[in-house]
């Protein structure tokens, strides 16, 4: 039972979501992928992606896909950090929709059943798409609520399918005990954010502080170096302000995914519960009809019992097909679940990697500037 | 140097005074006192309290006999830290509250004795050497108070800050004075507040690194070591390379940290410090530029008296003017020598912390430059 991942990285594509533009009354995203060295772009709405969720989610999750959650809607969605102004002119709140919607569509694009789906196609080819309806129930706070009441449905039953299940039972254990450690990261990223936001205030007034210290300054070359000092005070404030944006773009928005994400796996692992519960009450139904039929045999009731034959053969049917279908779904679930980990572990690498990269060319600038300021200091005489 | 101790001067070299550390005793704090003898024959060590500080500091607004004293910019003395308080420590304080152990305070003591020491009248009161050298504790006997009644001062401080100088050269001073003295203390306190949010942010990364310790079960700390030996095969369970992630960016932000932590320490030690100086000794400056402003405002209280008087009073009225134009005279000498000194004395001292402050500060840079480069390839070389 242990399957050999096929390597499925036949095609990467490579999507991107630029700054929304208005056309009309409406603000749409201009959406550009490359597929064999060819370059296609459409121009899409907001909620033309959460269109495609709930598309996508319809069709699929049926099977155990992990479908990628929707971008948030809101800007407070699980976050306390203050984006800018609360409005959705703000630059931050645009930049982290344009992100996520990027993140969005790339995962799935790399997902290669989801890639061959008619509406992921229409939705990469077609020029314009129609308004998507009803899509308000989907992001952000609502989608998280659907999956935590389908999963409190389920772990209201006590099932133990077998023994041959416990893999099924320690991914799903694990799943949940890694939503809530990445819960906690995020709250503590969070905070980081906030505290370098405030440094970043505080470092502008101190700059505005020592630039009124060197006008006061009477000696030439003193007020020079403290001017000096308040104009690299200054430089180092954009550095923090960029620091806080990286901290929050990259790793903050990377857990927030991902505890979306989870919970999309979780959702998975309730569906294969579901179709397994399918099968065990039409096993149970069948059972019945067989009794019903024992019974009209004995009391000799040839019309029913035309009947009852009918019933037991539509049950086996029903039967014989749930527990295909529950095969089939484990199948896909462990597939995607084993996709799922690789995916998140070249996520979360490739994504610290951007961030340390960020980190380092930061640091360089603060050496640049304290190395420039050195010989100021020095002059003074 | 071997020069002997001569009678009211100095037997210590005002350089070599150090206050080297705070030794707590309940509710009160001790500090050492360590200074060499001039003649080289060994150094001496004496333990004084802030109130034997504070006699000090008493004895030296004494010396009514110094014409001209009232000139002199006396170095600023740390106010006496409240121990069992710590917002309130830091809100009376500031830098000098922050730091491990007293370092800060005890920095700002020992540069309030070389300041004195180092100081050509101040330097040969004999409370000085007494201070300095003996080893039972300066008598506790209340000094008088003499002409610093502060209290009295404070009161008409309002009316006399504000009064027209006769010299150009004063006036000048006393504005400038009075605008530096704002911007410096404006400056002290804005930068506390940067190295308090670092600080914070210190702390913030500690959490995060420990968050992510506990990402790691411990089942799986065997399996990170073996992992990353290379020795277990990745395909079906990508657990232990999560793992060596987490523990991986744990690493990342634990430098992090330390970046934050040597970064608010350079800031506290060196410009902090310095600030802090800078803006006590402006305040100095300034009382000192309001004694002689008072010492005016007698000198033309007496002159228009005189110019008043009736006969019978005249002689003594006039006395009384030549005694205050003799005074406001001295004061003024000694104050314009002071303001020179201090002139060039406060370049010296921001040129020193400046150039501490910008040292250290790339030092600590550069270290952390090279340690996120190093984090960097790590990372790229993870799971291959």
């Amino acid at each position: 039972q242990l399957e050999e991942e096929k390597d499925e990285d036949s095609f990467d594509m490579e999507v991107a979501v630029t700054n929304p533009e208005k056309i009309g009354k409406e603000y749409f995203f201009l959406t550009i992928f490359e597929l064999m060295n060819r370059t296609f772009s459409v121009w899409r709405r907001f909620s033309d992606f959460l269109g495609l969720y709930e598309k996508l989610s319809v069709k699929h999750s049926l099977n155990g896909c992990i479908i990628p959650p929707p971008p948030e809607k809101s800007v407070v969605g699980m976050t306390k950090v203050k984006v800018g102004k609360d409005d959705s002119s703000s630059a931050d709140f645009v930049e982290r929709r344009r992100a996520a919607l990027e993140r969005y569509l790339q995962r799935v694009v790399c997902h290669p059943s989801l890639l061959q789906d008619p509406d992921v196609r229409e939705f990469l080819e077609r020029d314009e798409l129609p308004r998507a309806v009803g899509t308000h129930t989907l992001s952000g706070a609502g989608f998280l609520k659907m999956i935590n009441r389908a999963s409190d449905a389920v772990s209201k039953m006590t099932i133990k399918i077998s023994d041959s299940d416990a893999w099924f039972d320690n991914k799903l254990q694990e799943v949940e005990s890694e939503e809530l450690q990445l819960r906690k990261l995020h709250a503590v990223v969070d905070s980081l954010v906030n505290h370098r936001k405030e440094l970043c205030g505080n470092t502008a007034v101190f700059a505005k502080s020592m630039a009124m210290l060197g006008n006061s300054e009477d000696n030439t070359a003193l007020s020079r170096a403290l001017s000096q000092l308040a104009e690299v005070e200054d430089k180092m404030e954009t550095l923090h302000q960029e620091q806080a944006a990286s901290d929050f773009f990259i790793l903050a928005e990377l857990l927030a995914d991902y505890i979306r994400l989870l919970g999309a796996v979780r959702g998975c692992f309730e569906q294969r519960m579901k179709t397994w519960q399918r099968w065990q009450e039409a096993q149970s139904t069948l059972q019945k009809k067989r009794e019903v039929e024992a019974k009209l045999l004995w009391a000799n009731k040839p019309d029913k019992l035309q009947q009852a034959k009918e019933e037991i053969t539509e049950w086996e049917g029903k039967v014989t097909q749930y527990e295909r279908d529950f095969d089939r779904i484990s199948v896909t679930v462990r597939k995607e679940f084993l996709r799922f980990e690789k995916q998140k572990s070249k996520d979360f690498k490739s994504q610290i990697v951007k961030y340390l990269e960020s980190l380092l060319q930061s640091q360089q600038r603060h050496v640049k500037f304290w190395e420039a300021f050195l010989p100021e200091a020095k002059a003074i005489a | 140097m071997m020069e002997e101790a001569r009678e009211g001067s100095l037997s210590v070299s005002a350089q070599t005074i150090r206050v080297t550390e705070a030794v707590r005793d309940g509710d009160a704090l001790t500090f050492i006192v360590i200074s060499q003898k001039l003649s080289g024959s060994g150094e001496y060590h004496v333990a004084r309290t802030h109130e034997d500080f504070q006699w000090l500091q008493q004895c030296l607004f004494s010396q009514e006999v110094v014409p001209g004293i009232l000139g002199v910019i006396f170095p600023p003395l740390p106010a006496k830290p409240q121990l069992n308080a710590p917002a309130k420590v830091l809100k009376q304080l500031g830098f000098l509250a922050m730091g491990e152990d007293w370092r800060m305070y005890c920095m700002a003591l020992e540069t309030y004795l070389q300041q004195v020491a180092a100081h050509t009248t101040l330097s040969k009161n004999k409370c000085l050497e007494n201070f300095l050298t003996s080893s039972e504790p300066p008598g506790r006997q209340r000094v008088r108070k003499g002409i610093f009644n502060r209290l009295s001062q404070a009161m008409e401080g309002m009316r006399k800050e504000g009064h027209k100088d006769v010299d150009d050269f004063f006036q000048t001073e006393r504005d400038n004075n009075l605008t530096l003295t704002g911007c410096s203390k404006s400056a002290t306190e804005r930068f506390i507040d940067v190295v308090l949010t670092e600080q914070k942010l210190a702390v913030a990364c500690g959490h995060f690194s420990t968050a992510l310790h506990l990402c790691v079960e411990q089942e799986e700390d065997s399996a990170v070591l073996a992992f990353s030996n290379g020795s277990v095969p990745m395909i079906k369970n990508y657990r232990p390379l999560h793992a060596l992630i987490c523990v991986k960016l744990s690493e990342v932000i634990d430098s992090i940290k330390r970046n934050f932590e040597s970064v608010a320490e350079n800031n506290l030690s060196t410009l902090g410090l310095g600030l802090d100086l800078e803006s006590r000794c402006q305040e100095a400056e300034k009382e000192m530029l309001y004694r002689r402003t008072c010492k005016l405002v007698e000198l033309e209280t007496a002159s228009r008296n005189a110019e008043r008087a009736k006969p019978v009073k005249k002689a003594a009225m006039d006395e009384l003017k030549v005694a205050a134009e003799k005074e406001f005279d001295h004061v003024s000498g000694v104050a314009k020598q002071e303001i020179a000194r201090f002139h060039s004395t406060h370049v010296e001292l921001l040129r020193q912390a400046l150039i501490l402050w910008c040292e250290k500060q790339l030092e600590t840079a550069r270290d952390t430059s090279f340690r996120y480069s190093q984090h960097l390839q790590a990372f790229k070389g993870l799971g291959e």
